[in-house]
Formats: structure tokens, C-alpha cells, sequence
């Protein structure tokens, strides 16, 4: 089969690969349809992730056909079309007993710290990710959900992170009617956390990037007031003018560790590497957000160290929420949300790119070319 | 609460999921409903690899289910064994595996050399979408990395002019004095 095969920092091509296999009873094979490139699958693309390894397949956000599932599936059957949530649960333990499916123990062999992700690292279990045209889902009867007759599967491939996850970030803000929320980053999980703002009443929406077609389009598809970074001085300066000078009630980051904006952060988080990335997004967090305010993260760190301004999180009594996304949990909630018209995903998708071009498709989303806002990637076999 | 910049009445759906039970701990409270706070569980059917498996010291067993692709090999294996010594929680760990994973993109090469493949990297690296898509931004690269080239040549030269005008320089001098005294 055909499938995104990683060489190294920013190399990658289409390779031929063996089969996935069942490989434990409740083991699915799905033939993917839709796989899109997360801006998460940029931090692994530029080599910001340890241990990825050579010769693996990313990609974990997916949709697909089930072509065949394990003995102990119950829930799913061969021709199913099925989302298949990013985070892989097993719907039984501590974590996943409190719907933290996204914290799953029984799903990474080789960190505590994070659930496993398909194609996203061995940090993170090292499991092939769904940048092919089949792949393996463990724990089919757990995250995988049918797609819904009357649903685009370009709406049901993001409801597989993106939008949990940018909606999660607003929930993890426990906004209030009326609250001034800023979210830094007008990525795709960003403009989620926007468009999602208002649903939990927020009073004003802000969104902060460094490109001007992202913020654009943020104005018109979450109704935000954008403001572009590189026009602004001192971000903390800007935004308590912004908000009366207390600051905002709350701030989002849904950047991580690739952000732009400060030479610091960038020298020693995005080349150098003696830091889990650059945090440039979540110092301005902490810092713009008020007193006893709440910053929610679900921008993709490295497992080590970053400079942030913790004695500031304690000095103003700032809550910080954060966590990967529980997709399982959310979805039937996002489900209604679609289907009320609500929030509409697939707007948001830019470019659809042959499996066979995935280093063009890697190359432009990750150079911000083309007015690319998400790619995806559409495998032979669909 | 600032001013509000847009009308939240023309906004689909504002406010429907506005919650004021969400508090910080969301959703973890849900733990003081289960009598055994959820500690021990019914456990899925253990998988059985057939590859190598590094598992995170953290862990007291194997999870479950399991990850096969890419396990370890060669010396970035090596050096990925030796890194899972230490705890999710020990900067050797992550530094040792940053440095694996740098060496396995050589063995990468090596591995495709070996099988006859010469990676085409350009193409790896996507620079046609560059073309397509950034024609002046290409040139622009292209016209810094000859500027560049021609400098370090021209600075080069000039270095090994001066060199080689140092070195001739008192063997000139001595081939002139000997001459005079031959005189």
C-alpha cells in the first residue's frame, strides 16, 4: 500500500509499505478516505518531536472504511464509515473511566505522560498514522464513530481533532457570558477555539498571528478581531489597552511549539532545541490574560522545558487548564453543533493534495503557502 | 468584560454551551462517583509483540495495546535503549533520543543506498511546491546563497593570494641577498 513514509526534519515522501495487520482482537483495518496534515504534524515534520523515528507514517486525523475488525469488536462492521478519533483509548482505565480519553494508560508503551496518537511519534506510542491508504486502529470498539448519512466527510475528518480540540480549549477557558477571550494563533485548532468562543458566551473574541490570510479569514469565519503580531510592539502592552488594562478573562494558546515573534525563544526553542519548542505564545498568555483569569493550552510542547513566566501564574492566581482533546467525549455534542449549522469544519479546508504529493502537501502547509489553511490528503484507494 | 466589536445576536448558536458548573476541574470531579475511584480496572487483552517494544520505566507493565512501527535498530536503537534507562522525567532521556533520531535520518540514507534508492531529496523536501508557489521567494534564496557563494570565493582567493604572497615573500628576499653576495 501507499503511505507517507518520514525521512528525516522536513523530508518525506510516498512510499510503498506492507499491509497494516490485526495485531490484537480488538484490532480494525480501516481504508482511510480522508487524512489531513494537523498543524501538530508540523512540530514532528520539523524534527521538534524526540523519538521519531525514520520510516514512520504520521497522520492523525483520518477517516475511513472498515475493512476488517478483530474477534472481540462488537460495535463496528466491515463497511463502516467511520471518524477515528486522534487520541487511541481503551475505554477501560483510570483515565478513560472519566472520559479523559486522550490520557488513555493502556495505549503507550513508552510515556506515562500522553495517551497514544496515531502517527505521532513513539513518544506517543508509536503507531503507524493514517497518511496511507489503510491503517490499524486499536480499540476499534472505543473511538472509531459511524459517520452519520447526512454528514460531509470533510466535516467528519475534522471533527477527528480539530475541532474537538479547538473547542476543548474554549470549554478548558470555562468562559462566562460576556467574557473577552484571546486565542493566539489562527491555525485551523485557533480558529476552532474562536468560532467555539461564542457558544460558551464569550463577549469578545480576539485572535493574534503573524499571517495576514490566516487573519483574514479568522475575521470572517469566527467573527474575531484580529490583529497581526507583527504589527504590534509589545503584545502584553497591546492587549491590556485592549482590555481596560486588567486583561483578558481569558487566553487560549493554540500555537505550541512553533510559534513566531520572539528572537530568544526562537533561537534556543526552534533552533537550537534546549527548549520543547518556542513558547513565546504562552508567555504572552500568562502575561495578557487578568488576575485569577484562566489560560487553556492545547498548542503541542515537547516533552521537556520551555521558558514561561510561571511565578507570574502564581503571582496573579491564573488557572492553567490543558490536556489533549477527550474527541470521544465531545463528538456528540460537536455532532449536533454541525448539524445545526452551527459551526461549519470543512471551510476551512484549502487544499486537497494526492497521498502521492505529501512533501508538496507537508512543504506548503508548513511554509504558510498558497493561503493554505488545511490540507488534506486523499489516498488512492478512497 | 471589554467592548464587544460584534453583534453576539448574529452569531450562530452564541451562548448554547455556556455551562457555569464548568469549573477547572471538569471532567476529573466525575472520579468521587466511583466507589473504587477507578484505580483498578478490567484490563483489554494483553498484545503480544513481535518487535522490540522500548516501554517508559513510569510504566509498572506493558499497556495493552501497542505501537510496531519502526522499531529500534542499528546505533540510534542503541542509543534509544540506553535513554529508556532513565524516566520520562530525566532530560538525558529526551536529549539521548534527539540524538537517535538525528543519526537515523543518516541511517535513513544509508538504508536507502543500500537498497539501490538514492533518495530524490529536493523532491523530499518539496521544493517544487517552493517553485510553483514562491517564485520569488526562490529567487530571492537563490540570489543570497550566490551572493554568499561569490563572496566566501572571492574572500578565499584573496586569503590564499595573501598567503602565497607571504610565503614567496622572504624566499624572494633571500634569493635576492644570495644573488648579491655572489656578486
Amino acid at each position: 500500500m501507499l503511505a507517507m513514509n518520514y525521512r528525516g526534519p522536513y523530508r518525506v515522501r510516498a512510499d510503498e509499505k506492507p499491509m497494516p495487520v490485526i495485531l490484537h482482537p480488538e484490532d480494525a483495518i480501516v481504508r482511510v478516505t480522508r487524512s489531513c496534515i494537523c498543524g501538530s504534524d508540523l512540530h514532528l515534520y520539523h524534527g521538534m518531536v524526540p523519538d521519531t523515528r525514520v520510516g514512520m507514517t504520521f497522520g492523525h486525523e483520518f477517516c475511513g472504511v472498515v475493512e476488517q475488525v478483530g474477534p472481540e469488536v462488537r460495535n463496528l462492521k466491515v463497511g463502516d464509515h467511520v471518524l477515528v478519533p486522534f487520541n487511541i483509548g481503551c475505554g477501560k482505565c483510570h483515565f478513560c473511566q472519566q472520559e479523559l480519553f486522550g490520557n488513555c494508560h493502556e495505549s503507550n508503551a513508552q510515556a506515562t505522560a500522553v495517551g497514544g496518537i496515531f502517527g505521532y511519534s513513539h513518544t506517543a506510542g508509536g503507531y503507524d498514522g493514517g497518511q496511507a491508504q489503510y491503517v490499524r486502529v486499536p480499540y476499534a470498539d472505543v473511538g472509531p464513530t459511524v459517520i452519520p448519512d447526512w454528514m460531509d466527510p470533510d466535516d467528519a475528518v475534522l471533527l477527528t481533532d480539530v475541532v474537538p480540540t479547538g473547542y476543548q480549549a474554549a470549554e478548558m477557558g470555562g468562559i462566562k457570558r460576556g467574557d473577552t477571550v484571546v486565542v493566539f494563533g489562527a491555525g485551523p485548532v485557533g480558529l476552532m477555539a474562536a468560532k467555539s468562543a461564542w457558544l460558551f458566551g464569550a463577549g469578545r473574541v480576539i485572535v493574534i498571528d503573524s499571517q495576514e490570510y490566516r487573519l483574514d479569514f479568522a475575521r470572517h469565519f469566527a467573527h474575531a478581531e484580529v490583529y497581526n503580531l507583527r504589527e504590534i510592539d509589545d503584545m502584553v502592552v497591546f492587549l491590556k489597552k485592549q482590555t481596560d488594562s486588567l486583561g483578558a478573562d481569558v487566553c487560549i494558546d493554540a500555537v505550541g511549539g512553533d510559534a513566531v515573534g520572539n528572537g530568544l525563544q526562537w533561537l534556543f526553542g526552534t533552533k537550537l532545541k534546549l527548549e520543547a519548542g518556542n513558547a513565546i505564545a504562552l508567555h504572552w498568555a500568562i502575561n495578557s490574560v487578568k488576575k485569577g483569569g484562566i489560560v487553556s493550552i492545547v498548542g503541542v510542547y515537547g516533552p521537556t522545558g520551555n521558558m514561561i513566566p510561571i511565578g507570574n501564574v502564581v503571582n496573579k492566581g491564573i488557572t492553567i487548564r490543558a490536556n489533549q482533546a477527550s474527541v470521544k467525549r465531545l463528538l456528540p455534542r460537536l455532532i449536533e453543533h454541525i448539524k445545526e449549522g452551527r459551526i461549519n469544519p470543512k471551510a476551512m479546508i484549502t487544499h486537497r493534495v494526492p497521498l502521492e504529493h505529501v512533501a508538496d502537501a507537508y512543504h506548503i502547509f508548513s511554509s504558510k503557502l498558497d493561503g493554505c489553511i488545511k490540507p488534506v490528503l486523499i489516498p488512492n484507494a478512497a | 468584560m471589554t467592548k464587544a466589536l460584534v453583534d453576539t445576536a448574529a452569531i450562530p448558536g452564541w451562548g448554547v454551551d455556556a455551562d457555569p458548573e464548568n469549573d477547572p476541574t471538569y471532567p476529573m470531579r466525575h472520579i468521587e462517583h466511583q466507589q473504587d475511584r477507578g484505580l483498578t480496572w478490567e484490563r483489554p487483552t494483553q498484545q503480544h509483540p513481535k518487535v522490540e517494544i522500548l516501554r517508559s520505566i513510569e510504566h509498572n507493565r506493558l499497556p495493552a495495546v501497542v505501537g510496531t512501527s519502526t522499531p529500534p535498530a542499528g546505533l540510534s536503537g542503541m542509543i534509544r535503549r540506553v535513554a529508556f534507562r532513565r524516566s520520562e522525567s530525566d532530560w538525558w532521556h529526551w536529549l539521548m533520543l534527539m540524538g537517535a533520531d538525528r543519526l537515523n535520518v543518516v541511517e535513513g540514507v544509508v538504508e536507502d543506498l543500500a537498497k539501490g534508492k538514492v533518495p530524490n531529496i529536493p523532491a523530499e523536501l518539496g521544493w517544487k511546491s517552493e517553485w510553483q508557489h514562491n517564485q520569488k521567494g526562490v529567487a530571492k534564496k537563490a540570489g543570497i546563497a550566490v551572493a554568499l557563494g561569490a563572496g566566501l570565493f572571492l574572500w578565499s582567493r584573496r586569503s590564499k593570494q595573501r598567503r602565497d604572497e607571504e610565503v614567496a615573500g622572504p624566499h624572494s628576499l633571500a634569493a635576492e641577498a644570495a644573488a648579491e653576495r655572489a656578486q
